[in-house]
């Protein structure tokens, strides 16, 4: 089983938390995570344009990039994170660009040399997966592909078809951070993903609230919650570790009760 | 019968929407059903002939095409060597090729049945040739303009306003064009259902770099048609500038196939190549994935983009189409770059000489024309291509020459 899965097997919904790596103390951010109780890390690779982003992630790029960030700082990042968290799984979530500059197998490589368990690429549909899906698979790395409401019936097999680990099921048709979906809509989404796939499906875009994921994670495998965390970077600095264990503490017990 | 020859360079792209490695649809998942929809509709407009019909009216009675085919007499004799011709696509309604495109653009819309427009611009010629079509049809309009770009332009900026669209400053990233562009990808899929997004050049997730360049490809069809009937052949070098390469892939398309004649895509070469400071993305670039496609980008070792810079804002973009990127590794097409002081040169040139007064962004093509003309016969033909006119330059090159206004 892998860490991924085991993420997914547990008796409740899985937390899925993001940060933008290189933004603040990314290690002490992280760990507030997972003490908190986070089931999955989902770590941002900064890019200079985020297009797919709202205001709170396109300014966590900006600050990242702003402190020299580099994708050799990513990946150092991610190793340290897995010495000291040998069974949280962590997923890389980023752009296209930064991800194949040095060309796949070198990205696949370098990510599984870091012990990262998923990668997440807002910019590559399962129309030009052969940049960097065979690569990923190769060296055992889940591609996490995105469905989103205008994934059509016709479209759905073809998105489920190369996706490991889990489905990511974006809920607005729009960029993260913003309005929140109606449950209604999630739901009924959720449910016809299911019959397409046996791979767990985690909700996210727009969760920023304990009563928001729970109420999503009656429904999904798992919840997705971004912009919320990062603009607790973003407001505390040096200070941010103790905050988003708070809120982090607050999710999860809303998402693990939830069922 | 089919007359493209075996090796043709004109069958581009193939049915995933690549040239060669480039091109592609690299768009997140949200866009991609939108994608696929306007390449279905596209397919279905070429197969009517009514759409072509409609396209072709507007493009004689609105747009004022044909443009001229035009003898620079004067200019030839002061460079002293081959011919000079122009084609005239900055007489055009709104003074450059961009409205070309707008109309092919505007009509799929309407035929997908969207009620809502957004568009990109730079120094704001596309953003008024959108807010035109727009107001021509009766569709809302918003055009997305880097915070900086409608601080420098902002005669365009009243243009569109006066045309009834929003401008919309963006002002994440940097401000410029690369981020206007970003942002109307993110209005694009927060408003899926009843919005269109007209691209100004041939770049972006396919099918836009196919139909950008066949509703551009209008230029190259006049003037092969005009240089045949003025002097019974063809020219031996095509000249064109180069941002996202709309007005070059318009002039060059219809020509790919006649192996006697040569084609020179000018890129921005800004403060010179050597440095960062320029927008040559394929001179000074390297391959990578932005804004729906993959092709030559400006960007640093770990990918991430970095800003062009060229005194033509519309030549400032740190990518290109996707078919340059492939005309570039093919061979079939030659690219060099002018920096901003040989564009300011040759701006001035045409002005004494011919009595036009270009954009810049064809001033940089002009540059290159006067390079190329010195090394070749005076019985060759150079056809270059003024694709916008000057007025909304005459701040900038004020302001470099050192004249108050």
């Amino acid at each position: 089983m892998t860490r991924l899965s085991s993420a997914f097997a547990k008796p409740h919904p899985a937390l899925v938390c993001f940060l933008t790596a290189g933004d603040g103390d990314t290690a002490a951010n992280l760990d507030a995570l997972v003490a908190g109780g986070a089931d999955v890390i989902e770590l941002g690779m900064p890019f200079t344009d985020p297009m797919a982003d709202g205001p709170a992630i396109q300014k966590a790029n900006i600050r990242s990039l702003g402190a020299g960030t580099t994708t050799a700082d990513v990946l150092a990042i991610a190793t340290a994170f897995r010495a000291r968290h040998p069974d949280v799984p962590l997923v890389l979530m980023g752009y296209a660009n930064p991800m194949v500059r040095r060309g796949p197998e070198w990205f696949a490589n370098a990510a599984q040399d870091a012990g990262v368990d998923g990668v997440i690429c807002v910019d590559i549909p399962p129309e030009e997966d052969d940049a960097l899906g065979p690569a990923l698979r190769a060296k055992g790395i889940a591609p996490i592909r995105l469905a989103t409401p205008t994934t059509d019936d016709r479209r759905l097999p073809q998105v489920v078809a190369g996706s490991e680990g889990f489905l990511y099921y974006v809920a607005v048709a729009g960029i993260t951070g913003m309005q929140q979906a109606a449950i209604e809509s999630i739901e009924a989404n959720v449910a016809r993903i299911k019959q397409a796939t046996d791979i767990p499906v985690a909700v996210g875009f727009g969760v920023r609230t304990p009563e928001q994921a729970a109420e999503i994670a009656r429904v999904a495998d798992g919840v997705v919650v971004g912009s919320a965390l990062v603009d607790l970077v973003a407001e505390h600095g040096t200070d941010a570790p103790e905050h988003l264990r708070a809120l982090t503490a607050s999710l999860a017990e809303a998402v693990h009760s939830a069922r | 019968m089919n007359d493209t020859p075996p090796n043709s360079f004109r069958t581009q792209p193939d049915e995933r929407g690549h040239f060669g490695d480039y091109g592609g649809r690299y768009v997140a998942e949200t866009l991609m059903p939108l994608v696929l929809d306007l390449e279905r509709e596209y397919r279905a407009a070429q197969a009517d002939p009514a759409f072509d019909a409609q396209f072709q009216d507007l493009l004689e009675h609105y747009v004022g095409r044909p443009s001229p085919l035009y003898f620079a007499e004067r200019l030839t004799e002061a460079l002293g060597g081959a011919q000079v011709w122009f084609k005239r696509d900055e007489l055009n309604h709104t003074g450059a090729h961009k409205i070309n495109n707008c109309i092919g653009q505007i009509l799929l819309a309407m035929r997908m049945g969207k009620t809502r427009i957004i568009a990109e611009t730079g120094a704001g010629q596309h953003g008024v040739a959108t807010a035109t079509v727009c107001a021509r049809f009766g569709l809302p309009c918003t055009v997305f303009m880097g915070a900086e770009d409608v601080r420098r332009q902002s005669p365009n900026v009243f243009r569109m306003k006066l045309l009834g669209a929003e401008v919309r400053p963006v002002t994440s990233g940097r401000g410029t064009l690369k981020d206007a562009m970003n942002e109307a990808l993110r209005d694009w899929v927060a408003n899926v259902d009843d919005t269109f997004y007209i691209i100004g050049t041939a770049a972006g997730p396919h099918p836009y770099p196919e139909l950008v360049r066949d509703f551009q490809s209008v230029i190259g069809k006049e003037a092969r048609q005009q240089m045949q009937d003025r002097i019974g052949r063809l020219p031996d070098l095509l000249v064109a500038a180069i941002g996202g390469g709309s007005n070059a892939l318009g002039l060059f398309h219809p020509f790919l196939d006649d192996a006697d004649v040569k084609m020179l895509g000018v890129e921005a070469a800004g403060h010179g190549l050597d440095g960062n400071e320029h927008a040559a993305s394929l001179l000074g670039g390297f391959p990578g994935v932005l804004h729906g496609n993959r092709t030559y980008l400006l960007q640093d070792e770990d990918g991430q983009i970095t800003e062009g810079h060229s005194i033509s804002a519309g030549l400032d973009y740190p990518g290109i189409g996707p078919e340059h990127a492939w005309l570039k590794d093919s061979g079939r097409v030659e690219y060099t770059a002018i920096t901003d002081e040989e564009a300011l040169e040759a701006f001035q040139l045409l002005c004494r000489t011919e009595g036009i007064i270009p954009a810049l962004e064809p001033s940089h093509a002009i540059a290159a024309v006067a390079k190329r003309a010195k090394e070749m016969p005076k019985d060759a033909i150079i056809l270059a291509n003024l694709c916008g006119r000057g007025d909304k330059d005459i701040f900038t090159v004020a302001e470099r020459l050192g004249v108050e206004m």
